[in-house]
């Protein structure tokens, strides 16, 4: 278990927020020369999750498995491997768990449909609210108001 | 002694909450005052025996007892009196009891202030707070007992977690519960309305000062939190939608949504049953966010089904609230009629946007944040949710709501007029947008989201200058009459635009400092120079220290301009807790104006050098300050004449005056 994980942990049972641990992460020897190749490394590392660690991506880790992984990425990236070939490259070894960002599937369309399925119900809901409001505020004049109304109006001319 | 003492006082609150939890509820619905009146009594005394019970536990952590297992597990006697005393709720059974304490307290200002209140309403919200409170209590007495004795008595304590042992741990959890608790009193007072059918807009007059309040407190507690995590973890993030954040974050969504529906409420007479139920939802994600810590199960279902006691219990708690509440919302809330009229541009239509969104907003992050667990209960895959993905959903949500914040507070109630609202505000966009083009073009580095993101931020915080100038009457009166006119306006108005203003210097750094910061992560001799934005920046050499419960290795920095002026000296270290044998930094930060240099320092080299992480933050401290502005806003507010808690009604002279007031 690494330091970070180990804190992760006891921060998690004790508090409600704050995830406080020691630095570690990126160390300078594994870093690539060209500084694109560098940053696309960064990028990628950032959406890739640390496989011991809770909820932290392999850039912000200190635990060993996320230096092999952090290593493994700028390997592929030296060798030319498009970004998405890195990513579908680390997925088939350690599986869907190391996106932070889960892929769109069958399996996930709960999670990805969530903000578009909320914002639409609660438009409806309020659509069909204003249209309710609209015609209770039409119905109430009865023939017999409606008369005396256009008697009063003709009155005034 | 004062051990036993205090279990004793925590069995007799267990006890008198039981009480409080039925004998009002059973006078409200006999129409029996002397039933009722036994509410007030029960809730103060409760919390008279809380407060002892958590002074007897202070105590012992004074006196370092560690003949008392929880002593002895989270402290140590060489600890300095400051973590001794904020130890007593870094672990799971003190935190639990700083819980019912705050619980208890509100409660008790409820009968302490509650005077004005109708006696059945008061009554239902009493025994409301009673229920949650026996079933806190019997959670700590059953499985959570911070009074559990050890015998023989050892010796040394194991310690204090060292990440803990930090000035965030006196104030973060106390603000953050404050704000968690806080909305059980909006539930409370939900229940209760549900219970007497009847609900009308002094209810909300009601409601409103206690979320206004908690609100506050929880905006506070996870800056708090967020900036601790910030000087703390050693690389400088301020929010990592890590679940445990979420779930501080989601009743803050939550909240925020009721303390505007509520408004319109109190207002016009509007969204009866949605706050209610809002009021119900926000303590509930509360009561989620306690369960989803305390359990385990954030780490892995799996964890959580082979060590039960806990999780089960909560989870049975949380079922019981939020199922118990839901249920009456469906049974009884079509009692409650619904009213107010208002055409879709008003400000009752801003404010059932702002609704919208957060209420989507909210949404989100907890699907996002319980998602893995679902997948893993149903299918048995682990999957990850993390930042990226709340990033690309969040943002989207937010924004609309941000750019729409400033109209607000300047549309009339009931039908505005967006064409003069947005007059009012011209000078305000025109402010924000020619910043945002000067960034565009005269920040180096600076992308098209930076541009839009400073434009945003601006946006927000001249949109409620404008605000408040506009209703001051800027133009049209001299500056004399004008500031004096600034002065007496109703302070809810201020501290709404103060909030606003808050709420635009917080964005205003997170997007300068997401996008402009700059980062260099070098391996440093004694005497070698690093370049950084237009800083240089010297390590001089490194010294050990001993601290009263640690050892310590500080690299001393010297920070330079690009000129070659000394600027300032850093000390960034390393610590090493013996007790627990665990390592801690601490950063070496440089604050310059609302900008920070951060400094961490890593491992040594075998060639003698040092790993060194340095990042230039431009802003960042807008961050917390925008929370702390924000937290002033909602406590101007709190103090407006109309919402003063127990406040005697005012002078008819006084109410003709402020008839015409606005929000």
């Amino acid at each position: 278990m690494t330091i970070r994980r180990f804190v992760l942990i006891a921060i998690a049972a004790l508090l409600f927020a704050a995830g406080p641990q020691v630095a570690g992460a990126v160390q300078p020897d594994e870093m690539l020369s060209d500084p694109v190749l560098e940053q696309r490394a960064r990028d990628l590392s950032a959406g890739l999750r640390c496989m011991v660690c809770q909820n932290q991506s392999i850039d912000d880790s200190d635990a060993e498995l996320a230096r092999d992984l952090r290593v493994l990425v700028r390997e592929r990236l030296a060798a030319g491997d498009s970004d998405a070939e890195v990513i579908e490259y680390v997925v088939s070894r350690y599986g869907e768990f190391v996106l932070l960002k889960p892929r769109v599937s069958p399996r996930n369309a709960l999670l990805w449909a969530t903000p578009v399925l909320i914002l639409l119900a609660g438009v409806i809901v309020l659509a069909l609210g204003v249209s309710r409001r609209r015609k209770k505020r039409a119905a109430p004049l009865t023939p017999e108001e409606e008369a005396a109304l256009k008697g009063i109006l003709n009155e005034r001319d | 002694m004062s051990v036993e003492l205090g279990h004793f006082a925590l069995i007799l609150a267990f006890a008198l909450s039981l009480v409080q939890a039925s004998a009002p509820l059973v006078g409200a619905r006999l129409g029996n005052g002397r039933l009722m009146q036994i509410g007030e009594p029960a809730a103060i005394t409760g919390f008279a025996l809380i407060t002892l019970a958590f002074a007897a536990l202070m105590l012992a952590y004074v006196q370092s007892d560690f003949s008392v297992l929880n002593v002895w597990e989270n402290s140590h006697s060489a600890k300095p009196l400051l973590f001794k005393l904020t130890g007593t709720w870094g672990n799971h059974e003190g935190s639990m009891l700083l819980w019912v304490l705050i619980l208890s307290l509100f409660g008790a200002m409820v009968a302490f202030f509650g005077s004005n209140l109708p006696p059945s309403l008061r009554a239902n919200v009493l025994a409301v707070q009673g229920m949650i409170a026996s079933a806190f209590l019997l959670f700590i007495l059953a499985t959570s007992n911070p009074f559990a004795r050890l015998q023989p008595a050892p010796i040394e304590g194991r310690d204090l977690n060292p990440i803990l042992q930090d000035v965030g741990l006196a104030v973060h959890p106390p603000l953050l519960y404050l704000g968690y608790v806080g909305f059980s009193i909006s539930f409370s007072f939900a229940v209760a309305a549900l219970l007497d059918g009847r609900i009308d807009a002094a209810w909300a007059r009601w409601v409103r000062p206690w979320t206004l309040a908690a609100w506050a407190f929880l905006t506070g507690g996870i800056a708090m939190g967020s900036y601790w995590a910030y000087y703390e973890l050693g690389w400088g993030g301020f929010w990592f939608w890590d679940p445990v954040e979420n779930a501080s974050f989601l009743p803050w969504l939550s909240g925020t949504a009721l303390l505007h529906s509520a408004l319109v409420m109190e207002k016009r007479g509007a969204l009866k049953i949605w706050t209610v139920l809002l009021a119900i939802l926000t303590f509930s994600l509360s009561l989620l966010g306690t369960f989803l810590v305390r359990s385990g199960v954030l780490t892995s279902v799996h964890t959580f089904a082979s060590d039960p006691a806990r999780g089960v219990f909560i989870l049975a708690i949380l079922m019981l609230f939020i199922g118990g509440a839901l249920a009456l919302f469906a049974w009884r809330a079509s009692a409650l009629a619904p009213g107010g009229l208002f055409h879709p541009i008003s400000r009752e239509g801003a404010l059932v946007l702002n609704n919208l969104l957060l209420t989507t907003a909210a949404a989100t992050v907890l699907v996002g944040t319980l998602y893995p667990l679902l997948v893993e209960a149903v299918t048995g895959d682990k999957i990850s949710v993390g930042a990226p993905f709340f990033n690309l959903t969040f943002l989207p949500l937010f924004l609309p709501l941000l750019l729409a914040m400033p109209f607000g507070p300047v549309l009339a109630w009931k039908r505005g007029d967006l064409v003069a609202a947005a007059q009012r505000l011209h000078l305000a966009f025109a402010v924000a947008a020619i910043a945002g083009f000067m960034v565009y073009f005269l920040v180096d580095r600076a992308t098209a989201f930076a541009a839009i993101g400073v434009g945003i931020g601006l946006w927000l915080v001249c949109g409620a200058i404008a605000d408040l100038a506009v209703k001051a009457g800027a133009g049209k009166v001299g500056p004399v009459v004008g500031l004096r006119r600034l002065w007496g306006l109703p302070r809810a108005m201020k501290g709404t635009a103060l909030a606003h203003a808050g709420m635009g210097l917080t964005v205003l750094g997170v997007v300068c400092v997401t996008t402009l910061e700059a980062e260099r992560i070098v391996t440093m001799q004694p005497g070698d120079r690093v370049e950084i934005s237009d800083f240089s920046l010297r390590f001089d050499d490194i010294r050990p220290f001993t601290g009263p419960n640690y050892s310590e290795e500080q690299a001393f920095f010297t920070l330079f301009s690009s000129g070659g002026r000394q600027i300032g000296e850093i000390v960034s270290s390393k610590r090493f807790y013996t007790a627990r044998g665990m390592p801690t930094t601490e950063a070496g930060i440089e604050t310059l104006l609302l900008s920070q240099l951060y400094i961490s320092i890593g491992d040594a080299t075998s060639a003698g050098g040092l790993v060194v992480r340095v990042w230039w933050k431009p802003m960042v401290t807008l961050i917390w300050l925008g929370a702390l502005v924000m937290m002033i806003g909602g406590t101007v507010s709190l103090l407006d004449r109309r919402l003063r808690i127990g406040a005697p009604k005012a002078s008819p002279k006084r109410r003709l005056a402020t008839a015409g007031e606005g929000g």
